[in-house]
C-alpha cells in the first residue's frame, strides 16, 4: 500500500505521459461539457425563475429531480440515440470525447438550471417591483438578474464541474474507455484499480482531487473579494 | 394638463378588500400626501396608480393633454439596487427606459450630482449606507425626468439625518416641476412635505383637504383621532 503511494507520487512527479494525457482529456471532456451546460442551464433556470407560464411548477419538480439523474442511465440513453441504428448515429460520434461531452452536459444542465432558477428567484423577488417600475421586460429582468447573482452562480457551475469530472457511468458506457482515445481520470481510476495497478489509479485519484480542491478554492475566493467588494 | 383620475377603484387579494370603492383625482403642481395608518391600503393605492397592481374593479386613466401615459417614477420604503456600481445603476434604469446610449452617463452624473452623490459614482451600490442608498433611488427616479413621481414612505427606514436629505431631494424634485405624490404614517413628515393631505383608513380615501386645514382641523373623526395618537 504505502509503496503503491510511493510510486504514485513518483508518477506524478516525472509527468508520467500517459498520466498527463488522461488527466488532460478529463479536463477538455468536463471543461467542454460544463461549458455547453452553463449555456444552456443559466438562461433555462433564469427564464423559469422569472417566466410565468403553463407547467411552470411541473418544470421545477422535473429539474429538481433530474439533478439525481444517475449518470449510467444518462449514459445509456445517450448511447443508444448515438448508436448505429439510434437517431444520431449517422454522426458517428459514439466512443469518441464528443459523446461523452454530449453525456456529462446533459448530466449537469439540470443541475445547473435547477440551482440557477433557485437563486435567480430569489433575486426576483427582491428586485421584482423595481424592475418592473422601471420597465424591465421578463426578459430583460432574467438577463440582468443573472448578472447581479453571478457571484453565486460561479459556484453553480463549479458543482457541475465537480459533477462532471467525478462521474464514471455516463463515459464509460458512451466512451467505452479506450486507451488513449476515450480514457478519462474515472474511467481510468476503475480500470487501473481492477487490473490491480494501483499506483497509476492513486496518482490519477491525486490529480483529480487536487484539480477538484483548486477550483473551489478559486472560486471560493473570487466570490468572497467580490461580495467585500460589491455587496 | 397631467391629470391622474382613480373611479371607484376596488382592490382585493385573498378575499381581502384592500381598497374600496376609492376615487380621487390628481393634477399637476402641489405635493399630495397620502397620510393614514399601517394597513389603511396607502402602499396598494400607491402601485395602482404606478400600474404595478391591477384594479379588481373601477379603472385608472392618465390624461396627459398629449398622447399617451405621461413617465411615472416610484420609489419605494426599501431601496434595490442592483450589484454593480452607483452611477451603472442610473445608467441602467435610463436605458431600460429608452434613453440614447451616449446620453445615459451625462444624464445619471446630472442626477447624481443633484442628490449629492457625485463622489460615490464608482463605488458598488450595494455597499452604501441606508440613506445613501435611499437618496440614489431619488437619484434615479429623478433622471428618469418623470412627470410624476411616486414615493411610498420613503424615509420610514431612515434615521433623523438621511430623513432630512431625503426631504431635500424630494422638495427639490418637486420645485423642479414634477409632481409629487407620496404615502406617509407620519405626520411631521406630512406637514413638512404637504400641500394636500388626502387621508386614507381601512382602504377608503376619508378626507381629502389643503395640509394647513386639514392639521387645524380634521373633517372626519378617524382623521381628529389619527391626529391626536401623535406621538410626542
Amino acid at each position: 500500500m504505502s509503496e503503491a503511494i510511493v510510486r504514485a507520487l513518483g508518477l506524478l512527479a516525472a509527468f508520467d505521459r500517459t498520466l498527463l494525457e488522461i488527466a488532460g482529456l478529463s479536463l477538455r471532456v468536463s471543461l467542454s461539457a460544463v461549458l455547453i451546460a452553463a449555456l444552456l442551464g443559466l438562461p433555462l433556470g433564469a427564464a423559469i425563475a422569472v417566466g410565468r407560464f403553463p407547467g411552470r411548477q411541473a418544470a421545477i419538480v422535473v429539474l429538481n429531480a433530474f439533478m439525481g439523474l444517475p449518470p449510467v442511465v444518462v449514459g445509456l440513453i445517450v448511447y443508444l440515440a448515438l448508436s448505429r441504428a439510434g437517431p444520431l448515429g449517422p454522426l458517428g460520434i459514439l466512443f469518441t470525447p464528443r459523446a461523452m461531452v454530449i453525456a456529462q452536459a446533459l448530466l449537469i444542465v439540470p443541475i445547473v438550471a435547477a440551482l440557477t432558477r433557485q437563486i435567480v428567484e430569489d433575486a426576483w423577488r427582491e428586485h421584482r417591483e423595481q424592475l418592473v417600475s422601471l420597465g424591465a421586460s421578463a426578459g430583460r429582468a432574467a438577463l440582468s438578474l443573472l448578472w447581479d447573482t453571478r457571484f453565486s452562480l460561479t459556484t453553480v457551475v463549479l458543482a457541475g464541474f465537480g459533477r462532471a469530472s467525478a462521474e464514471v457511468g455516463a463515459v464509460m458506457i458512451v466512451g467505452g474507455n479506450i486507451d488513449g482515445v476515450t480514457r478519462v481520470m474515472t474511467t481510468a481510476i476503475a480500470l487501473e484499480t481492477s487490473k490491480g495497478d494501483l499506483p497509476l489509479a492513486l496518482a490519477l485519484g491525486l490529480v483529480l482531487i487536487t484539480l477538484v480542491m483548486l477550483l473551489n478554492a478559486s472560486a471560493y475566493f473570487i466570490a468572497e473579494a467580490a461580495r467585500r467588494r460589491y455587496g | 394638463m397631467l391629470a391622474l383620475a382613480l373611479e371607484r377603484v376596488a382592490y382585493t387579494a385573498n378575499g381581502q378588500r384592500i381598497i374600496d370603492d376609492l376615487s380621487a383625482e390628481f393634477t399637476a403642481g402641489e405635493r399630495s400626501v397620502i397620510l393614514g395608518a399601517n394597513g389603511a391600503g396607502k402602499s396598494v393605492l400607491l402601485r395602482l396608480c404606478h400600474g404595478l397592481l391591477q384594479p379588481t374593479s373601477g379603472t385608472i386613466r392618465w390624461n396627459s393633454g398629449g398622447s399617451g401615459k405621461p413617465r411615472d417614477a416610484m420609489v419605494f420604503q426599501r431601496p434595490v439596487m442592483l450589484r454593480r456600481s452607483v452611477l451603472h445603476n442610473l445608467t441602467y434604469a435610463l436605458a431600460l427606459a429608452g434613453v440614447p446610449w451616449r446620453e445615459r452617463k451625462a444624464r445619471a452624473r446630472t442626477a447624481l450630482a443633484k442628490a449629492g452623490l457625485e463622489a460615490l459614482a464608482k463605488r458598488s451600490a450595494r455597499v452604501l449606507s441606508g440613506g445613501e442608498q435611499q437618496r440614489l433611488a431619488l437619484a434615479r427616479a429623478w433622471a428618469l425626468e418623470p412627470t410624476v413621481l411616486f414615493l411610498d414612505e420613503p424615509t420610514a427606514n431612515l434615521d433623523p439625518v438621511a430623513t432630512r436629505e431625503v426631504e431635500a431631494i424630494i422638495q427639490a424634485i418637486h420645485s423642479a416641476g414634477t409632481k409629487v405624490i407620496m404615502t406617509t404614517h407620519n405626520l411631521g413628515q406630512a406637514r413638512r412635505l404637504g400641500d394636500e393631505i388626502l387621508f386614507i383608513a381601512r382602504g377608503r380615501l376619508i378626507e381629502r383637504a389643503p395640509a394647513d386645514v386639514f392639521f387645524r382641523a380634521p373633517a372626519s373623526v378617524d382623521a381628529a383621532a389619527f391626529l391626536r395618537g401623535e406621538l410626542p
